[in-house]
C-alpha cells in the first residue's frame, strides 16, 4: 500500500548543472562583480568565497502580468478602524499602513540585485580563468628539482650506517646451519657408535680413543664456521624518487621613496596580492619576501611592507642587490621555484637605472621563472621603464606594465600572465 | 470499533529523531483513520531527502526530474541563500500530482513532523489531486513522471544536436510565455509516454506543411483571399498564445516547435495549482488537523507530541492583520482551514444565519458536502459559494477601492450585513485568475503583408500591462520569426499600440 524509500544517498547535487548553467549564462555580470570584489578587499580576504550580486533586471525572467494603474479591489483581513465608504489617504512607501499594497506586488518586479555565494573555487575560478603561469608546464613535470628517499628492499653491499641486523643474522645463520650439517651428522653418528662400544669394552679402548679424537677434530671444524661473514650482511636500500617541486618563493619589491604617495602603494599592493593568490593556487607552499627600499633597502614582513611610511629618494638597485643576496643565499639549491614582482613609480636616481638591469639581467633573472615590473605613474614612462625596455627581447621571463590607477590592475594582471602557448 | 480502541491503550512512541519503523507504524494509523472518513487517494509513495535535496527539488519546480535550465540554478541559488542564512525555512514536504503520489520528508523533521507531513501532504493533498475537477481535466497523475522524463531527455537530444545556447534561448522565450499556454474553456488531451513518442515524430513530419498555409502562394488560393479583402488570421482570436504558435509559427524548426509544446504541457500542468491555492492548502490543513486529533481521541498520540503538532499547525493557520509589518496578503492556508471547518459546523451545528445563507448544506452530511466541495469547485466559485458571514467576521475581512484617478482609498464593503455579499464578491474576484492576469488574444496575423503578429491586451478596468510585457514581446518575436505588435484595446474602445518589435532572421541564426 505505501512505498517509503530512503533518498537521502542518493545523487546529492540535481540541480549542479542548472547552477552551472547560471554561471555560464552570467559569467560576465560575474567576472565584473570578481573584479570589483578584487579592487576592494584586503589580502587575507581573497581566500574566501565572494558574493556576487548582479542587478535584477539582467536576469529576470519577464512575464505577463498587470502593471501599477487603473482600478483595483481587494480584500484584507483585520479590520479594525473601518466602515464602508470611508476615504483613506494612499499609505506612502510601501511600508506601515498596507492597504493599496496588494497590487503593487503583482508587477513580481524587485528592484533589488539579485546576490548569491561563489564558493572559494568557484571565486578563484572565475579570476583565474584562462590564466596560467608561464612555463609552469615545463618547471613542474619536465625540470625534476628535488628527490624523495623510498625504501626499496635490500642490498649487498652498502654503508655500514645501513647494515639491516635482523636479515644479516638471518643469512648467517642459514650459512652456519648449512656448512655445519656434515659435520653434524658424522659427530651424531660417532657418538653413537662410542656409546655402543661403551657396553662392552673398557675405557680406554684403543677403538673408542680413535672415535674420540675424530669427534674433537669435528667439533673444531665446526667451531671454525665463522659466526658471521661478510657476505651474510644485508643493507637497507633506499632509492630517490623524483619529486616535481611544489614550493615558490615570490619576492615583492616596492619602492616607498616619497614619490610613491598612498594610492600607488594601494595599486602596488593589490598586484602583490593578485600574484600571490594566483601562485597559491600552483604551489603548495609558498614564501614570500618582502623587499622596500628608498635609497637603502630592507627586507621586512607584511605589515611594515604594506604599512610603514619612509620617504627620501630613490636607489632601486639597492633594492635588486638585496633581492640578489636573498636569492642566493637562501634559494638556489634547486628546492625552489622563484617568482620576482617589482613595483615603482619608476622614478629612479638617473645613474642608477643601468646599475639595475644589469644586476638584473646577470644575477637574477637567469635563477627566475618569472619577473615581473610594473610601473605605477599616471604619466609619461620614467627613466627604470626605458632602462628595463632593453630586457624584454632578452629575457622571456621578464615581463613589465604601466598602470594608472587601481581599476587598470586587473586587466595588467591578466596581460602579464596571459596563457603562452610555448 | 470499540474493542480495537481497548487493544490500543498504548500511545506510539513519539522521540524526536523518526525512524523508519516509526514512520511506517504512524503511517498504518493514519491510514486507517484517513479511509474510516472515506479519503479517496492515489496510493502513497513517501521519500525521504535531505535538506538539499529539497532545495534541489524546489528548483526544478516540485518536480523528481525536469530538464535542465539556467532559471532552475538561479531559483537554487535563492533558495540556498536564504536557507542558509536562516531568512527562511524549508517546506517539511513537498507533494506531487502523480500516481503514485510521491510525497518528499525532509531528514531534519522529528518524528511529530513526519507524521503531520504523512496526514497533510500522502493524505489531503494526495486526496484533493485524485478528487477535484481541475486536476482531472488538467493533469493526468499517471503519465506526469513519464512525461518529465521523456522531456528531459527530448532537450538533451536537442541540446547535443543543436547546441545548449540555441536549446537555451528558446525555453527563455517559451517560459516567458508559460502562463499564456492554456486554453481555458477547453480541455487537454491526456497525456501518455508512449503515445507521446509516437506521435511526436508524426507530429515533427506533418506540422511543417500546416504551417505553409501562412504563405501558401498558389493561385487558386490568391484569387480566393484577394476576394475576401479582409480575411483574418486566425478567424478568431486566441488566448492560447504558446499553442498558436506551437502551430503556426512560420520560421520554427519541428524540434523547437515540439520544445515549445513541452513546457506548455508543463505549465499547464501547474494550471489547476495556480487556481486551489485555498481550497488544497485548506483542505490538506484540514485533515492533518482532523486526522492527528482522531488519533490522539483515540489514545494513541501522547501529550507532548501533540503539543508539538498543534505548535506547527498553529504557525501555518496564522493570519496577520493588514495593518501589521509582516502582512503578506490572506494566507491561504488561514483562510481555506477556516473555510473547511465553517462548513463542517454549518452541516453539523447550522445557525439561523447559517439556514438562511447556505439552505442547501445546514444540517446535510458534512461528508456528502466536503466530497461535493472538494471535487466541483476552484477558489474563485469555493469562494462565491462557501464563505459565510461567520468568516467574515472571524478574519474582519474589508475591500479596499484603489481607484487611480481618484485620490484617496475607498473602503467598498466591511464585515456586516450590507458588506458581506460585496465582500465576498470581491474577494471571489480577486481569485479569479482571468480578472487577476490581463486578458490577453493573439489578434491578427498580416498574411498579405509582412507577416507581422498582433497581440491584443483588453484592458479591464484600465489596469495597464506592466513594463515586463516589452521583454516578453521580444521573446515573442523571437518564436514568431518576424514583427510583433502589441496593442491594446482600451475599454472606451480606442486601440493603441504599445510596443512593437521587429525580428531580423538572418541577425539571430547567425548568434
Amino acid at each position: 500500500m505505501v512505498r517509503i524509500i530512503d533518498r537521502r544517498f542518493d545523487s546529492k547535487n540535481k540541480s549542479a548543472v542548472n547552477r552551472q548553467r547560471f554561471m555560464r549564462r552570467f559569467k560576465g555580470q560575474i567576472r565584473e562583480a570578481v573584479a570589483d570584489a578584487i579592487a576592494g578587499r584586503s589580502i587575507k580576504d581573497l581566500d574566501n568565497g565572494e558574493s556576487v550580486s548582479i542587478p535584477s533586471k539582467d536576469l529576470s525572467e519577464p512575464q505577463f502580468h498587470h502593471g501599477k494603474g487603473g482600478i483595483w479591489e481587494t480584500v484584507f483581513t483585520g479590520n479594525d478602524q473601518f466602515s464602508s465608504g470611508d476615504q483613506i489617504n494612499r499609505p506612502q512607501g510601501g511600508g506601515g499602513g498596507g492597504s493599496g499594497k496588494g497590487k503593487a506586488s503583482k508587477d513580481g518586479e524587485g528592484e533589488d540585485d539579485f546576490v548569491f555565494n561563489l564558493s572559494r573555487e568557484e571565486f578563484l575560478d572565475v579570476f583565474f580563468d584562462d590564466l596560467a603561469l608561464p612555463n609552469l608546464v615545463k618547471t613542474q613535470l619536465a625540470r625534476i628539482q628535488e628527490y624523495k628517499n623510498q625504501r626499496a628492499g635490500f642490498t649487498n653491499d652498502g654503508t655500514p650506517a645501513n647494515i639491516n641486523v635482523v636479515r644479516s643474522l638471518r643469512g648467517a645463520l642459514g650459512r652456519r646451519l648449512a656448512l655445519a650439517s656434515p659435520y653434524q651428522g658424522r659427530l651424531r653418528e660417532l657418538q653413537k657408535q662410542i656409546a655402543e662400544l661403551l657396553e662392552t669394552r673398557p675405557e680406554d679402548d684403543p677403538e673408542i680413543i680413535r672415535l674420540k679424537d675424530e669427534i674433537g677434530i669435528l667439533r673444531a671444524k665446526i667451531e671454525a664456521i665463522p659466526f658471521i661473514d661478510s657476505f651474510d650482511l644485508r643493507y637497507n636500500n633506499r632509492i630517490k624518487i623524483p619529486k616535481p617541486t611544489t614550493q615558490a618563493v615570490m619576492f615583492c619589491i616596492m619602492d616607498v621613496s616619497g614619490s610613491m604617495d598612498e594610492g600607488k602603494k594601494a595599486t602596488a599592493k593589490r598586484f602583490f596580492m593578485l600574484l600571490y593568490l594566483f601562485l597559491t593556487r600552483t604551489y603548495e607552499h609558498i614564501e614570500v619576501v618582502f623587499i622596500r627600499h628608498h635609497t637603502v633597502a630592507k627586507e621586512v614582513n607584511e605589515e611594515d611592507f604594506f604599512h610603514s611610511r619612509e620617504s627620501g629618494g630613490t636607489v632601486v638597485s639597492s633594492a635588486i642587490e638585496l633581492m640578489k643576496e636573498i636569492l642566493h643565499q637562501r634559494y638556489l639549491n634547486g628546492a625552489w621555484n622563484v617568482y620576482g614582482a617589482q613595483a615603482s613609480d619608476g622614478d629612479n636616481w638617473e645613474n642608477d637605472s643601468p646599475h639595475c638591469r644589469e644586476l638584473l639581467s646577470t644575477a637574477i633573472l637567469p635563477f627566475l621563472q618569472y619577473f615581473a615590473y610594473i610601473e605605477i605613474t599616471p604619466g609619461e614612462p620614467q627613466n627604470l621603464w626605458r632602462e628595463y625596455e632593453k630586457l624584454v627581447g632578452a629575457h622571456a621571463n621578464f615581463a613589465m606594465q604601466h598602470i594608472e590607477g587601481l581599476p587598470d590592475i586587473y586587466p595588467v594582471f591578466r596581460e602579464l600572465f596571459k596563457k603562452k602557448l610555448a | 470499533m470499540s474493542a480495537k480502541r481497548q487493544k490500543r491503550k498504548q500511545p506510539l512512541p513519539a522521540p524526536g529523531e523518526w525512524t523508519f519503523e516509526l514512520i511506517e507504524a504512524y503511517h498504518v494509523e493514519i491510514d486507517r483513520v484517513a479511509r474510516s472518513y472515506g479519503l479517496d487517494t492515489y496510493p502513497n509513495q513517501i521519500e525521504l531527502i535531505t535538506s538539499e535535496q529539497m532545495m534541489d527539488a524546489y528548483s526544478s519546480v516540485g518536480m523528481p526530474v525536469n530538464y535542465h535550465h539556467w532559471s532552475f540554478g538561479k531559483s537554487f541559488l535563492q533558495t540556498e541563500k536564504g536557507y542558509r542564512r536562516g531568512q527562511m525555512g524549508l517546506a517539511y514536504e513537498i507533494v506531487i500530482n502523480s500516481n503514485p503520489c510521491i510525497a518528499y520528508l525532509m531528514e531534519e523533521n522529528t518524528m511529530t513532523m513526519q507524521a503531520l507531513v504523512i496526514a497533510h501532504a500522502a493524505y489531503g493533498h494526495n486526496s484533493f489531486f485524485k478528487g477535484n475537477y481541475l486536476f482531472r481535466q488538467w493533469t493526468n497523475a499517471d503519465a506526469i513522471v513519464d512525461y518529465l522524463l521523456f522531456a528531459r531527455n527530448y532537450l538533451s537530444e536537442c541540446e547535443e544536436r543543436y547546441g545548449e545556447e540555441e536549446v537555451e534561448l528558446l525555453l527563455d522565450s517559451c517560459h516567458a510565455l508559460m502562463n499564456v499556454g492554456v486554453d481555458r474553456y477547453k480541455r487537454p488531451a491526456k497525456l501518455s509516454l508512449t503515445k507521446e513518442l509516437t506521435r511526436q515524430r508524426e507530429r515533427a513530419e506533418y506540422l511543417q506543411s500546416q504551417v505553409n498555409d501562412l504563405w501558401r502562394t498558389l493561385p487558386t488560393q490568391q484569387i480566393k483571399t484577394q476576394a475576401v479583402e479582409t480575411r483574418r488570421f486566425p478567424p478568431e482570436p486566441q488566448e492560447n498564445l504558446l499553442y498558436f504558435i506551437e502551430k503556426n509559427a512560420p520560421l520554427l524548426e519541428p524540434w523547437q516547435r515540439e520544445v515549445v509544446r513541452i513546457v506548455r504541457k508543463i505549465g499547464q500542468y501547474f494550471f489547476p495549482q495556480r487556481q486551489t491555492q485555498v481550497m488544497n492548502e485548506g483542505w490538506a490543513t484540514y485533515w492533518h488537523y482532523t486526522l492527528i486529533n482522531t488519533l490522539f481521541d483515540e489514545g494513541l498520540l501522547t501529550d507532548s507530541f501533540m503539543m508539538e503538532f498543534l505548535h506547527s499547525h498553529t504557525n501555518v493557520v496564522y493570519q496577520p492583520a493588514y495593518n501589521e509589518p509582516w502582512y503578506r496578503g490572506l494566507n491561504p492556508y488561514a483562510l481555506g482551514f477556516a473555510m473547511w471547518q465553517d462548513i463542517r459546523r454549518i452541516c453539523e451545528h447550522p445557525t439561523d444565519e447559517d439556514r438562511y445563507w447556505f439552505p442547501d448544506i445546514a444540517g446535510s452530511n458534512w461528508r456528502e458536502t466536503f466530497d461535493f466541495a472538494m471535487r466541483n469547485f476552484k477558489d474563485e466559485s469555493f469562494i462565491a459559494q462557501f464563505l459565510s458571514p461567520k468568516v467574515m467576521r472571524d478574519f474582519r475581512l474589508f475591500a479596499i477601492l484603489d481607484d487611480d484617478h481618484e485620490g484617496k482609498l475607498k473602503v467598498s464593503a466591511i464585515h456586516d450585513e450590507a458588506g458581506y455579499r460585496k465582500v465576498r464578491e470581491i474577494l471571489s474576484d480577486n481569485y479569479n485568475l482571468g480578472s487577476r492576469e490581463p486578458n490577453l488574444q493573439v489578434w491578427n496575423v498580416d498574411l498579405r503583408g509582412d507577416r507581422s503578429l498582433t497581440l491584443r491586451h483588453q484592458a479591464y478596468l484600465r489596469r495597464p500591462l506592466s513594463d515586463a510585457a516589452d521583454e516578453v514581446i521580444k521573446h515573442v518575436a523571437r518564436l514568431w520569426g518576424f514583427a510583433v505588435k502589441m496593442e491594446v484595446a482600451h475599454e472606451d474602445g480606442r486601440i493603441e499600440v504599445l510596443y512593437e518589435r521587429h525580428q531580423d532572421r538572418r541577425k539571430t541564426d547567425k548568434n
